[in-house]
């Protein structure tokens, strides 16, 4: 596994990001590291789709920085995430029914030769890039719509990693899946890490986070309500966080040291 | 604050998590054990018929009930009729099909949008009206003349497609109302007379009529249509074995060049019994195989299959989709005007009726009938030569047997309501097996 690095990829500072009469975030602090998975988790309405949205530059941020490899940057377009080297897969996976795996894989990124699409080469990345993520599906040539709902999951995912990433967003990548799918996509997230990619992982579930997370980063209220060592804390602890049910010790002691480096 | 802390974020060791990502059996392995639901197809013969009977079973016809009804349709027409399968009156189909042909090519490529284009009719009766006006009572030169009403079939798709794309009309109703514009403008520039004879042995005319009269072009062009069909196939199945991904079989490769062989020479022969092969024939080929590999073959094709397949997609894979909805408007366009010149060509003239009657039900029967689903994301330009030549045929059978029209169109009728409850219900079985 490749350890983690010094300079986070991604660091927010401070993140604000406001619709209107709504405060949809208000000074969020997040830092993922390569090679790290850090669950991003909240209840409905914390502002987890909306932290994505902004980091995928679906929404530019208000106030506060977002440092990309210790440089700050301005994230103001989907296409500046993406030359950044971050790469989102939707919940709505986002892929063409029509066209089969190879197809969708390269759709938008096709390679070419003299002009000419070229299949031959696209077939055969694809089965690597698909073999080395171990991902199994019955062929790169069939319609997507064929495909079990795990399966386009993977797809998904793999599809991500084409542009050669080095931050994925997965927003809730095991919703609406079964337990046998559910492995094969938190498998797959274990391979990002391994690959040495910055993964963000927005679940609901509790069990998945805590199989595949190193952290888990809550938002409650479109603030920060503390990130936790996965390995460390319990889920009850981290459910408290969610619901605010309890005024925990974890974030107490954290507001605490907070105020000592200060 | 929470991430600076050292207590909490240091604390994940990554060397904690080793077991964890160990724990999965290592995935290697698991792809060389056959999985049941792999789609693992087997070599020779056997293999080839497996994957042919999946493929029907699960919906995925193709172009086979087209060419069934094709077959179907001349059957029962010769027994009807001897001469039905004569040279000269397939000759005559040919002729025939080129001009509804052309304008399907175009609806083809909005129907893979799963849009619909209803202008398409009055815009060919347009071009061709634009042609004669120029040409005839302005004296512009006639190739001049003939780019400039081509020209004239693009800006209205195009201007079509930016309502539709920009301002968000659904393409139904902006065509709907073209229909009626572009009629309306295509009565206002002939004028008066309703008509324009066009040149006699003028450039239209001699597109549509010219043909290649030495027995040898045809048989030559069907000759060369083979080798290089065979020689693409055999070239790309080397690159795909040295590229170590799997190839079509041998046998696949061969069972279609004969296929392709036997309909290439077939129909050099016959035309070759009539007149030879016509120009106008051989112009509306080249635009199918043309526009084909531009569909199958570079970004642009496959941009129009992604947005046809899931709009919300191909947006986020980069894809520009209002252009695409605007080119393929303005594509349709463009090939409602070539079809309305062989149209014009065909009656040496431009005349107030055209594009009218059914030639609009035509073009779009057409190219469904052929095999591209009015859902969008499914079809080739093939079925526009296919339907094509389904409805000429049944135009033509029922002109050689002296029916009257009505009887025609209640049977042309049928035929379409035929193909679309084809298309819905193998898109139905396609969901139902998951490869809609």
């Amino acid at each position: 596994m490749v350890h983690v690095s010094a300079t986070p990829v991604l660091a927010l500072r401070g993140v604000s990001k406001r619709f209107g009469a709504v405060q949809a975030l208000t000074d969020v602090e997040l830092e993922i590291h390569a090679g790290e998975v850090v669950a991003l988790v909240g209840d409905n309405g914390a502002g987890k789709s909306t932290l994505v949205k902004t980091i995928a530059g679906v929404h530019p941020i208000d106030e506060g920085a977002i440092e990309w490899e210790g440089k700050r940057v301005s994230i103001g377009r989907p296409h500046d995430a993406q030359a950044l080297g971050i790469a989102t897969v939707y919940q709505d996976l986002a892929l063409c029914d029509n066209l089969d795996v190879v197809q969708n894989l390269f759709l938008g990124r096709e390679i070419r030769r003299v002009g000419v699409l070229d299949e031959v080469e696209m077939e055969k990345r694809s089965r690597e890039l698909l073999h080395t993520l171990s991902i199994r599906i019955p062929s790169v040539r069939i319609p997507i719509a064929s495909l079990s709902g795990g399966q386009r999951q993977t797809v998904a995912i793999a599809r991500s990693l084409i542009g050669e990433p080095k931050l994925v967003i997965l927003d809730e990548p095991t919703a609406a899946l079964g337990v046998e799918q559910t492995a094969q996509v938190l498998d797959l997230v274990e391979r990002l890490r391994e690959r040495g990619l910055a993964v963000i992982l927005i679940s609901h579930n509790m069990v998945d986070v805590k199989a595949v997370a190193d952290r888990v980063a809550i938002l409650r209220l479109g603030r920060n309500n503390g990130v936790f060592d996965v390995k460390t804390t319990s889920q009850e602890q981290i459910i408290s966080a969610i619901t605010g049910a309890t005024d925990n010790a974890v974030t107490r002691r954290q507001a605490r040291s907070a105020e000592a480096d200060k | 604050m929470s991430t600076d802390n050292p207590d909490l974020t240091k604390a994940a060791p990554p060397a904690a998590t080793e077991d964890e990502v160990a724990a999965p059996p290592p995935a290697a392995d698991a792809i060389v054990a056959v999985d049941p639901r792999l789609l693992v197809r087997e070599q020779g013969l056997a293999g080839y018929l497996t994957e042919f009977r999946r493929r029907v079973r699960s919906g995925d016809l193709g172009s086979m009930p087209v060419i069934a009804a094709l077959v179907i349709i001349w059957g029962v027409f010769q027994g009807l009729n001897s001469t039905f399968l004569s040279a000269n009156n397939l000759s005559t189909i040919a002729f025939n099909v080129v001009g509804v042909g052309m304008i399907a090519v175009g609806i083809v490529f909005v129907l893979l949008l799963g849009e619909i284009d209803l202008s398409v009719s009055y815009v060919s009766g347009l071009a061709g009206a634009v042609f004669a006006v120029l040409s005839v009572n302005h004296g512009v030169p006639q190739g001049l003349a003939l780019v400039l009403g081509i020209l004239t079939g693009t800006a209205i798709g195009a201007l079509q497609g930016f309502f539709f794309a920009k301002v968000g009309v659904p393409a139904f109703v902006v065509t709907l109302a073209g229909f009626l514009a572009w009629n309306g403008a295509m009565l206002w520039v002939l004028g008066k007379n309703g008509t324009i004879n066009l040149q006699s042995g003028g450039l239209l005319y001699n597109l549509y009529n010219y043909t290649f009269a030495d027995v040898a072009f045809a048989y030559g062009l069907a000759l060369i249509a083979v080798l290089l069909y065979l020689g693409s196939s055999l070239w790309e199945a080397n690159r795909r074995r040295k590229a170590g991904v799997p190839s079509r079989p041998m046998l696949d490769i061969g069972i279609k060049t004969a296929a392709l062989a036997i309909v290439a020479f077939v129909a050099a022969w016959v035309l070759n019994q009539a007149e030879g092969l016509p120009l106008c024939l051989l112009l509306f080929l080249l635009v199918v195989v043309g526009f084909d590999l531009m569909l199958r073959r570079t970004t642009y094709g496959r941009q129009i299959f992604a947005v046809g397949g899931g709009i919300e997609a191909a947006r986020r894979a980069g894809i520009n989709v209002a252009w695409i909805r605007i080119s393929v408007f303005g594509l349709a366009g463009t090939m409602a005007a070539v079809g309305g010149m062989f149209l014009a060509g065909q009656v040496n003239s431009a005349q107030s009726t055209q594009g009218g009657g059914n030639t609009l039900m035509n073009a779009i029967a057409a190219a469904v009938i052929g095999g591209t689903s009015l859902f969008g994301g499914r079809g080739k330009t093939w079925s526009a030569l296919l339907g094509a030549l389904v409805i000429v045929s049944i135009q033509q059978g029922m002109y050689i047997l002296n029916l009257n029209t009505a009887i025609q169109y209640m049977i042309t009728g049928a035929v379409l309501l035929a193909a679309v409850v084809v298309d819905s219900v193998s898109r139905r079985t396609q969901k139902n097996s998951g490869r809609a």
